[in-house]
């Protein structure tokens, strides 16, 4: 049992970028662009928050709330950079895999590149603390103690997100330039600019979760912060059914399988598996949802497609 | 003709991708005639500033190209069926796991050994990609998808059995018996001690069997009409999901052959791996820019292999090695986009014309 209690700050440590990056890549997909790239913008913000942080955190005024800062800066270096997944498939018409894929490689590039600039290194120099543990807010008290705030702007997104997608004009919009584009247009909506809102918010979102990601796991931004995060996260985007509530879920069960696959040899039975085992499972299971839900349409029907106005 | 403007497309993107570079290099304040010298040593080792040749670099060039050439051929084999096989990644690596676990549970004589394990390695690879053929093709699953899931339950997959092999660390396993290597002694002497091996001639058929197949049988032209119209090509009665996972069984064994080579020939052992090395995703800049068929896939190859040979030669001339990584990937981005490009040439063509 304490096993189990002691799992639980591991698996929402874990769980919390996942959810953000997979609400990003969901909204993304609604609007019909399919982000591959979430790994990539995760990176970015990873540099950018890591960054910050480090200098903040020294300045006199601001260093007590650098961490939070820098989840901002994180979000704001996301959008820029998904700026460039949004021009390329949008406006020019590229394939949304080719483009996303580049942006990836480029990520790597140019944030371990920055780091030179700036740090002189491959890497950014490490932070002090980054984001704090939820044992200084007063009216918790031991219960939250090593948990991260992060969990909860992911909770708090996921239901903002599933009110903007499913309960408000913007996000019927939304949904419609995912589904039919064409349709939409014809009823007055502006694909592109639908489209636009879709892919920097999930730039905004994947920023973020990229931030988060370095300012609780690490003590500095390296070309592994995110080590498969962002693939993971469009696992849940699916396993989750493109809803935010099934992103949580499968976002905390892929924390969960994570988590176990520490504290495996501590548990019997458990121990018997090898940790690579608990590795593979969101990868595993995603494949076995997908062949599942195939007989039934859950996804987005135009996501991946090329918007081309005259198509009928 | 349409090979044509493919060609200019790629050669506009790499120029632009090169332009990036420079750029970025020139804003913070770099040497930039220190990359072209880097570029120029790192593909056949002369060093204008200091003169003097080291065949080393050159046939380190070769090691690194050969490998992502095949994962070129790979993703260009499936790409042109229509398929897009991001799952390469995960090929490689269970090509490599293949190749190194017969290569070391199981003693063979001289010169079968070598052959067997490049073909375990190859086998492994398309059995790997086998089943986002087999999921497209039954349930209409994205290939996309399916690769990126199965590249890390490869990535960890793999490095479970490499440690249980005999005699591994928690990093490597044991070297491979010496008669399933690659390497040799006379390209060793010949390329002052770089790696070079015999994988090249891996690299040379499967460079010519892609060529004869995709241009060259009926086979290959039903692949092509499948990726061109797949309606049309099931209204005229080529077996589409077939071909789907013909296709992309073909480019896992490229994929396969290419981990088998890295594994036999640059390495001689098997490493546990923290983190994709991105041989699969080196293979779909190869393929893209490469324009998908043989002969570009080959130079293209070469090109990418160069931005990464030179990038430790760069790092020691002052320069971030990073610039390599920023080059290659705008390259693809520029090619992503060819559409401007395209549209570009166009208005440039009829400007002309019109002036005429």
């Amino acid at each position: 049992m304490d096993i189990l209690i002691s799992m639980i700050p591991a698996t929402l440590l874990v769980a919390a970028p996942i959810i953000v990056a997979a609400l990003g890549g969901m909204i993304c997909e609604r609007s019909g662009i399919v982000n591959i790239a979430l790994e990539g913008i995760m990176l970015v913000g990873a540099f950018a928050g890591a960054t910050a942080c480090y200098f903040l955190e020294s300045h006199a005024v601001l260093g007590p709330y650098a961490g939070w800062i820098s989840l901002v800066i994180g979000i704001i270096a996301g959008i820029l950079f998904s700026l460039l997944l949004a021009v390329s498939t949008i406006n020019f018409k590229a394939d949304h895999t080719i483009a996303g894929t580049a942006i990836n490689l480029l990520s790597v590039g140019l944030s371990v590149y920055m780091c030179q600039i700036i740090f002189g290194q491959q890497r950014s120099q490490s932070f002090m603390t980054g984001l704090n543990k939820m044992k200084d807010v007063p009216i918790f008290g031991d219960l939250f103690a090593n948990i991260y705030p992060t969990i909860f702007i992911a909770l708090i997104l996921v239901v903002a997100s599933y009110y903007v997608v499913f309960k408000t004009g913007f996000g019927l919009r939304l949904r419609s330039c995912g589904e039919n584009p064409q349709a939409s247009a014809s009823m007055g909506i502006n694909v592109y600019k639908t489209r636009y809102m879709g892919v920097l918010l999930s730039g905004g979102f994947a920023g973020l979760a990229g931030a988060m990601m370095v300012l609780t796991n690490g003590v500095q931004f390296t070309a592994t912060s995110i080590h498969g995060v962002g693939f993971i996260a469009i696992a849940a985007v699916i396993f989750g059914k493109w809803n935010p509530f099934g992103i949580l879920g499968a976002g905390i069960f892929f924390g969960l399988s994570s988590a176990i696959g520490i504290y495996a040899s501590m548990i019997p039975v458990l121990n018997l598996l090898p940790p690579e085992f608990f590795a593979c499972i969101p990868y595993v299971l995603t494949i076995v949802a997908l062949v599942l839900f195939s007989n039934k349409t859950v996804g987005p029907k135009a996501a991946g497609q090329i918007y081309d106005v005259g198509q009928r | 003709m349409k090979i044509n403007k493919r060609l200019v497309v790629s050669l506009i993107s790499i120029a632009l991708g090169i332009l990036v570079g420079v750029l970025i290099l020139a804003i913070s304040g770099k040497d930039v005639v220190a990359l072209f010298n880097g570029l120029l040593k790192g593909s056949i080792g002369y060093d204008i500033v200091n003169g003097g040749i080291n065949l080393r670099y050159f046939g380190e060039f070769l090691v690194s190209a050969m490998p992502i050439i095949l994962t070129g051929l790979a993703v260009g084999f499936a790409y042109r069926c229509g398929m897009f096989n991001i799952g390469c990644e995960g090929q490689v690596i269970m090509g490599s796991l293949a190749s190194c676990m017969v290569a070391i549970l199981v003693p063979m004589p001289n010169i079968v050994a070598p052959i067997v394990c490049i073909l375990a390695g190859g086998f492994a690879g398309a059995m790997w990609a086998f089943v986002p053929g087999i999921l497209k093709a039954k349930f209409n699953i994205s290939e996309v998808v399916t690769g990126i899931m199965l590249n890390y339950t490869a990535l960890y997959g793999a490095n479970y059995f490499l440690k249980a092999l005999p005699g591994s660390t928690t990093q490597r396993t044991v070297e491979i018996a010496a008669n399933a290597t690659l390497g040799n002694d006379f390209f060793k002497a010949m390329t002052n001690n770089s790696r070079l091996h015999f994988g090249f001639i891996v690299v040379i058929i499967a460079v010519f069997a892609y060529w004869f197949i995709m241009e060259k049988t009926t086979f290959g032209y039903s692949l092509r009409a499948t990726g061109f119209n797949k309606n049309a090509a099931e209204y005229a009665g080529i077996k589409v999901n077939k071909n789907i996972v013909i296709s992309i069984m073909i480019s896992g064994f490229l994929a396969g052959l290419a981990g088998a080579i890295i594994l036999q020939g640059t390495f001689g052992y098997g490493r546990m791996m923290v983190a994709p090395e991105n041989y699969g995703f080196d293979g779909i800049a190869v393929a893209l820019v490469g324009g998908c068929n043989a002969i570009g896939t080959l130079f293209a190859g070469l090109l990418f292999a160069l931005l990464k040979v030179t990038q430790p030669l760069l790092q020691t001339s002052g320069i971030p090695r990073e610039i390599g990584d920023i080059i290659s990937s705008s390259i693809v981005f520029f090619v992503a986009i060819q559409y401007v490009i395209e549209k570009a040439l166009l208005k440039y063509k009829s400007y002309k014309g019109g002036k005429s």
